[in-house]
């Protein structure tokens, strides 16, 4: 019988990511000289099952750099090896490079051998010239020159219930020899009679006898799965013809392991230069990788409490229960039974919405999985730009939609490289300022209404409101004339082809940086805001949806089509009072609402459609905030208030202006839902052009 | 044994011999669409306007569940609109683009045959020089002497064709 093992596949390489995740964060986590024994232990084991895994599905090369990682990490574990700083950014940068393979092996892509190699022989290295003990080095320097073991005796001796722990003694010296040449003599001398024999009992037990330059760590290795198992004794086959241990001694050792200098000929020297290279590496590689990463994601799974699935299965019963009561009320049904189905109809309504919210409630996740690769990216950057920055995390718990997290992720990378970058400034000058030497950087989430709330804060600089006005001069953004209040000066980041960097660092500074952040984030129908003081620091603030399939939404009524405007956009609507409608030249009218002039939006206008009636006094101004700008939308009238299934206009037609999708009200028609920020900005556009033709007759 | 053989080479030779259309009129000409693209076909109903868009696109309906925009084909080839009547009926179409397929429905006059035409008696279009480009007809079948115009849907209901349509119809205004 054979098992199609491919179907496990997908769950090796989520379980293996999911793995990497931890080896990162326990890396991140540990200080250098005094390595936590129980962190190690927990990246040991992540690394173990990599590799056991990527054994088991034949990915040779996944399997085999993960080996030279675990051998490293095994070291330390044993306390036999110290952690350096140098071993654990090493590390970081194994992780890396597993996780490349990883998502290249995925994809059924190239994996880049060049750059694997190069880790690969950077771990070896470490392996080899920062080796914890004098005798260890005469066994592992000269392994190429003058092997003084040229092999091992390996006594092999399974105990009785081996197969029942589902290990083949096959595959362990079939694994063997891939080590070397081997020479294996069975013991049959405990097995018994054939009557007596029972073949779920091993009886055999091997000598066995390998050659060629394999290590004692390899050998033993390959019995990892049956250490407890098995008597196991691995002896070295010393050859006393060749050079004598002694003469080894002599091959020069460096003795500083922190510097890690290995000074033996065949193998690249590492210099302080190279020190900082993985970093390099490392900061380039994830910001592809992270562009990379929502490709494969796009069609993961979740993970699922059993918890959630249980209240799931529960609430279905109770409406499966409702749905026979409501049916059995409707065989024989008379007018007295009104009463009865009017309950069953509320108890059937109250169960959809707990369904609905419940559903919902699986695909949300804690924002912690999209939190969780900034300490890294700190870690690398603040190393890199030379600065000093402590990560503070705060609300990781919070709980969005999966799909929302998926699509912030880059955005919020973003914004923290920036801040990083331009905000927090190098250690002497906020020496100078007074500051901490050590700058804060600060991500908070939390929910506040229907909207998840997003800070980035830093304690830096702050934007240099005198250099965003040049620059936006520079590039004709604003006219030189323009008197702007600190706030709009703050606003034009956001504006298309700005960055005001001086040099364009490969961390931030292309330009075309902030103002993607703003329309992804407005794709996802949220906002960002910047709030910024000088040598105080900057704070980022988005605002999101928890979910991008339902929303709450005010239906309001135009001639004879009905509209739906998002409940979060809406401020307040009110009765139109002739008294307060102001028109400008050029077409545009104004509402005064207390001390502030809104624009009206007359949606009929924008939209072209015939309206019943176009006297502002008889319909009503729905007051909306759309992109930080109020306007009031006019509309006949309000309807009710409802939670609305988005549906897609664009899977069968195309985007439209001013609409963000429809849905399917109670009666089956279709109703619109409008993009108040695309509105006002669609209303913009039409005064300009009414203006324009108004200029030219 | 051997008549068996025959009738089936007969099937066979029926079935490969062409594909079958739907028909339907359209201000007095029968056209064709691809019967395997077809997914239903309704009658006329209310749509939901949708703004800023030529006015061939009629609005968009609820197709359980997923909202599909409907296109008179009348408006859309510059034909003489008419009221819609009781034979008046909505074709749903399945229409291939780069990006996927994607459901759309045509109003047509009324639906009027399912036929089959062979790709050999299948003529291509000659230039009409007019509202119906050659690019949306993929060729001219003929069935008992009418004559069919088989449109091509994909090409004719394409997005970004709708879309350069759009903008050509506003110049021309």
């Amino acid at each position: 019988m054979s098992i199609d093992i491919s179907q496990f596949l997908d769950t090796f390489y989520e379980e293996s990511f999911e793995g990497l995740d931890t080896m990162e964060t326990e890396l991140l986590g540990l200080n250098p000289g005094e390595a936590d024994v129980e962190s190690i232990n927990t990246i040991f084991r992540a690394a173990h099952s990599i590799k056991g895994g990527s054994g088991t599905f034949g990915l040779m090369n996944v399997a085999d750099f993960t080996h030279v990682l675990e051998t490293l990490l095994d070291e330390m574990r044993d306390g036999r090896r110290d952690v350096t700083q140098l071993a654990v950014d090493l590390m970081l940068a194994s992780v890396d490079v597993l996780r490349e393979m990883l998502t290249a092996l995925r994809s059924s892509e190239e994996v880049d051998v060049v750059r694997v190699t190069e880790i690969h022989d950077q771990l070896e290295t470490l392996l080899k010239g920062d080796a914890p003990s004098v005798e260890d080095v005469a066994v592992e320097t000269p392994v190429k020159a003058s092997p003084s073991i040229v092999g091992w005796n390996v006594s092999f001796k399974p105990l009785s219930h081996l197969f029942k722990t589902g290990n083949d003694p096959v595959r362990i010296i079939k694994e063997l020899s891939e080590l070397g040449s081997i020479k294996a003599n069975v013991d049959l001398s405990a097995v018994p009679e054939f009557d007596l024999l029972d073949p779920e009992e091993c009886c055999l037990s091997w000598q066995i006898e390998l050659s060629g330059g394999a290590t004692e760590e390899q050998v033993r290795d390959v019995f990892a799965w049956v250490d407890e198992d098995c008597e196991l004794i691995i002896d070295a086959i010393t050859s006393e013809t060749i050079l004598e241990p002694e003469t080894l001694k002599v091959v020069p050792v460096p003795d500083a392991r922190d510097e890690a200098v290995p000074l033996e000929p065949e193998t690249p020297v590492i210099t302080p230069v190279a020190e900082t290279k993985p970093v390099k590496v490392v900061a380039k590689k994830s910001v592809a990788v992270a562009a990379k990463n929502p490709h494969a994601a796009e069609s993961g799974s979740i993970r699922v409490g059993i918890d959630k699935i249980d209240a799931l299965i529960n609430m279905v019963g109770e409406l499966v229960i409702t749905q026979s009561m409501l049916n059995q009320l409707g065989e024989d049904f008379t007018m007295d039974k009104v009463q009865r189905l009017q309950e069953g109809l509320d108890e059937l309504e109250q169960h959809t919405r707990e369904l609905q919210e419940n559903v919902m409630q699986i695909r949300m996740l804690p924002i912690s999985f999209s939190f969780n690769r900034f300490p890294r990216l700190v870690h690398d950057l603040s190393s890199k730009l030379n600065k000093k920055i402590e990560l503070k995390m705060s609300g990781e718990n919070t709980e969005l939609d999966k799909t929302v997290m998926e699509k912030i992720g880059d955005p919020l990378v973003h914004l923290v490289r920036n801040s990083l970058d331009h905000g927090i400034e190098l250690p002497e000058e906020r020496v100078e300022k007074g500051k901490p030497e050590t700058g804060v950087l600060h991500l908070n989430a939390y929910h506040q209404g229907g909207n998840i709330v997003i800070e980035i804060n830093d304690d830096g600089a702050g934007l240099n409101i005198d250099r965003i006005r040049e620059k936006a001069i520079e590039k004709g953004i604003i006219g030189e004339n323009d008197s702007l209040s600190d706030e709009k000066v703050h606003e034009l980041i956001f504006a298309p082809g700005f960055s005001t960097a001086e040099v364009v660092s490969d961390v931030s500074g292309r330009g075309v940086g902030m103002d993607v952040v703003k329309r992804n984030i407005r794709d996802l129908g949220g906002i960002v805001e910047v709030k910024s003081k000088k040598d105080v620091g900057s704070t980022f603030t988005i605002r999101l949806p928890l979910t991008l399939a339902i929303l709450d939404g005010q239906l309001v009524r135009l001639g004879d089509e009905t509209y739906i405007i998002p409940l979060v956009s809406i401020i307040e609507s009110l009765q139109i009072k002739a008294g307060n409608v102001n028109s400008i030249a050029g077409g545009a009218e104004l509402y005064k609402l207390r001390e502030e002039y809104l624009p009206i939006i007359r949606l009929h206008d924008v939209f072209e459609i015939t309206p019943v009636n176009t006297e502002l006094i008889n319909g009503l101004l729905v007051v909306v905030e759309g992109d930080g700008k109020q306007a009031g939308i006019f509309v006949d009238d309000l309807l009710g208030q409802q939670q609305v299934v988005i549906k897609s206009l664009e899977t069968n037609y195309r985007k439209v202006d001013g609409v963000s999708g429809a849905t399917i009200l109670g009666d089956g028609t279709v109703a619109l839902i409008l993009d108040v920020a695309g509105l006002v900005a669609l209303s913009r556009e039409r005064v300009k052009i009414l203006r324009n033709q108004a200029a030219v007759a | 044994m051997n008549m068996i053989q025959g009738l089936e080479n007969n099937t066979l030779a029926e079935n490969s011999e062409g594909n079958q259309y739907l028909t339907f009129l359209l201000a007095g000409e029968e056209y064709g669409v691809d019967i395997l693209r077809v997914q239903e076909i309704k009658g006329w109903d209310h749509v939901t306007m949708i703004p800023n868009t030529p006015d061939y696109i009629k609005g968009v309906i609820n197709l359980r569940g997923t909202i599909v925009p409907i296109i008179d084909l009348r408006e859309r080839f510059s034909l003489e609109t008419i009221p819609y009547g009781i034979t008046t009926v909505v074709i749903v179409l399945r229409v291939n683009s780069d990006n996927g397929s994607r459901i759309m429905g045509i109003v047509v006059d009324a639906v009027s045959e399912v036929y089959n035409i062979s790709d050999d008696s299948m003529k291509q279009a000659p230039d009409f020089g007019q509202a119906i480009s050659t690019d949306f007809v993929m060729g001219l079948g003929t069935v008992d002497d009418k004559m069919i115009i088989v449109l091509d849907i994909d090409h004719l209901l394409n997005s970004s064709v709708l879309k350069k349509i759009s903008d050509q119809g506003d110049i021309n205004s």
